[in-house]
């Protein structure tokens, strides 16, 4: 794991007691709510709907077993006792005061942790793939390109007030699981003819009110080119995007204005007349960095474990666990093990502090010290031996971590929703809980396979809905919570937007609408290896607008 | 259609209403009512002096219903902000307040 060096501390130190005296101000009434506001976006903190909230990064979505510890301590001391992991690969703690916000950033800042940059219009929180470092399929790390940006987006003096926010994601396999192609910029790592590692580079996606696919602007970049390709098109995007419209600032609305091709120019030209030098990466420094990613020291074992294998043949739900759950190593006789936030009917992405210890004792002991955060709200636990995973199968299921549904239907993205967001005009955890307890994770969800339903609150998709196999999308409606359903989303590689069905659903008829959906499914599909979004890819809308609408006319709010 | 007059307190963020004697409360149900567009102005504007006194930020008016001796909001929004999370019954006003 990356460790700080002097000035990484020296940094964070500083900007937690400039955020101390900034506090202090506001109490004392030297600082105005508006002078005060901009102080605390960028530094993670929201007033929400009932109290502040707290956004605290976790770089590329990885933990110590240290730094989840002091989450969970923190969440513990400072808040409610859990604490909500986003699709940002970032924790939320949803009723942090004012007055204690500088303490908790102290607290955070002693195991190299932080909030800065989780709000605002610059760079934010870089996320990368939950299964960095330890994917079979992967060609290489995505963590220490994400750290070099870090390290150069931080206050990064020209990028700290751009027109709207900005995202970027890095991927480390041509298998995408970090749904690069709806960030601002993806970087997707590749191999070149000759074998040198870079990116293809995909920017202008995102979701939100107007949501876009990315557009790919280079088959190739050299790794060493990444932070000087990176600030030509952040520079293009803070000299032409727009500023006049906060609805239409972001870097997507200007590729598709100007459009791709001449935004591909633009970027180019920028490159080529300021790449200098300067920025270009030193083989070194990349290396130096890589080191700190070094894999764990794992002694390939047998590709079969005794152990394991027996008690997949005599447990059933140890077997559905190892089957939707553990991921392929790229070690022999090693596992990745995604630890479902989604127990059936709970609020998706929560966990309490006592399981944030848990995780964490399981990490130290069992995991080589290593956690993950996913863009689909669930840990993962990245390099597990497999004859450890009966053990820590029963330590998860003593705490209700070892939901076996990821990937599955009740596998939800929800954002908090009007339950605790601002902005929301919609409840989407309720509507994800009812989805899961509808579905479940036994032989009814196993059968339906592959399915990903995510719902967002608003318009502003922190939920993901764009991209849901199955997405919801919570609006209001004359003071009436209203759900519109798209079909078809995708962030894979392969990512796509959903289409909408037509007329939303209420509140009370919604998982109703979700049930016909899959019922439909289940009759169309050629046979149980065709998952839902490949069915919908052959068949089209029209079989599900008539099961939802034709025989279900009531469905017109 | 009665209003009552929300903020959030500076230091915890917490949402509070004018109550009966125009000092700040934690509880709806001992909210102040005001009953016209008038009052309720006036109210705000008495209000606005705590947001210059950074005791409260972000002062908003919302309308209530009168049930019996129980007050509600009438929009969802303003039901969840008055009461808690609807899917975390043991956080928020209604934890301790039922």
């Amino acid at each position: 794991m990356y460790r700080y060096d002097e000035f990484d501390a020296a940094f964070v130190k500083d900007r937690v007691s400039q955020f101390r005296d900034q506090v202090q101000r506001r109490l004392a009434g030297e600082l105005t709510e508006d002078q005060f506001r901009i102080h605390r976006l960028m530094n993670g903190l929201y007033l929400q709907l009932h109290a502040y909230m707290l956004r605290i990064a976790v770089p590329y979505g990885t933990l110590s077993a240290r730094q989840l510890r002091k989450l969970a301590d923190i969440a513990r001391r400072y808040d409610k006792g859990y604490g909500h992991f986003t699709t940002r690969q970032n924790l939320q703690l949803n009723w942090p005061s004012l007055k204690d916000t500088p303490d908790i950033l102290d607290e955070l800042a002693s195991v190299e942790m932080h909030a800065i940059q989780t709000s605002g219009n610059c760079i934010r929180n870089v996320t990368a793939d939950h299964f960095a470092g330890a994917a079979a399929d992967e060609i290489d790390d995505p963590r220490p390109y994400a750290e070099i940006l870090r390290q150069w987006s931080s206050i990064h003096p020209e990028f700290s007030f751009l027109p709207r926010k900005f995202k970027i994601a890095v991927t480390g396999a041509a298998r995408d699981r970090a749904a690069i192609q709806v960030h601002d910029i993806g970087y997707q790592l590749v191999r070149n003819s000759a074998g040198e590692v870079g990116f293809a580079v995909w920017i202008g996606g995102g979701q939100g009110r107007t949501p876009m696919v990315a557009k790919k602007i280079r088959d190739f970049l050299p790794a060493a080119d990444l932070l000087a390709y990176s600030e030509a098109i952040v520079r293009v995007y803070n000299l032409e995007g727009r500023r006049d419209n906060k609805y239409k600032a972001r870097i997507k609305i200007l590729v598709h204005e100007k459009g791709a091709e001449p935004m591909r120019l633009a970027v180019e030209e920028e490159f080529a007349a300021r790449n200098d030098g300067r920025l270009r990466l030193p083989q070194s420094e990349i290396d130096r960095i890589h080191a700190y990613f070094a894999p764990p020291a794992l002694a390939a074992r047998g590709a079969r474990s005794n152990a394991f294998e027996s008690r997949k043949a005599s447990d059933a739900k140890f077997r559905a666990f190892v089957e939707t759950n553990v991921a392929q190593h790229k070690i022999d006789g090693f596992g990745i093990v995604t630890i479902s936030l989604k127990p059936i009917g709970g609020i998706p992405g929560d966990a309490t502090s006592d399981q944030m210890d848990v995780v964490a004792d399981l990490a130290e002991r069992l995991g080589h010290d290593e956690i993950r955060v996913s863009h689909e709200q669930n840990l993962v636990l990245p390099h597990v031996a497999v004859d450890d995973i009966p053990a820590i199968y029963d330590v998860l299921a003593k705490h209700e971590l070892a939901t076996a549904n990821v990937g599955q239907i009740s596998d939800i993205i929800a954002c908090p929703g009007l339950d605790y967001c601002s902005l929301a005009t919609a409840r989407s955890i309720p509507v994800a809980q009812r989805i899961s307890d509808r579905f479940g994770d036994g032989e009814r969800a196993h059968d339906i396979g592959d399915l990903k339903i995510k719902i967002s609150g608003c318009i502003n998709a922190c939920g993901h809905h764009h991209v849901g196999h199955i997405g919801i999308l919570g609006l209001e409606r004359k003071g009436v919570e209203t759900y519109q359903i798209t079909l078809g989303g995708s962030a894979d590689e392969n990512c796509t937007l959903g289409d909408i069905t037509g007329p939303g659903f209420s509140y009370e008829a919604v998982v109703d609408a979700v049930e016909t959906v899959v019922d439909t499914y289940l009759g169309l599909r050629s046979d149980k290896t065709e998952d839902f979004l490949t069915a919908y890819r052959r068949v089209g809308m029209a079989p599900f607008k008539a099961a939802l609408y034709e025989k279900n006319p009531g469905a017109d709010i | 259609m009665p209003q009552v007059v929300s903020a959030n307190r500076l230091d915890d963020g917490i949402v509070v209403f004018v109550g009966r004697d125009r000092a700040w409360v934690e509880l709806l149900d001992a909210a102040r009512l005001f009953d016209t567009k008038a009052d309720m102005e006036a109210a705000v504007a008495v209000a606005q002096k705590d947001v210059a006194a950074n005791r409260v930020v972000d002062i908003f008016p919302f309308e209530v219903k009168i049930s019996g001796d129980t007050v509600t909001a009438v929009a969802l929004r303003d039901i969840i902000r008055t009461s808690g999370p609807t899917v975390h019954r043991d956080h928020g006003k209604q934890a301790v307040h039922g």
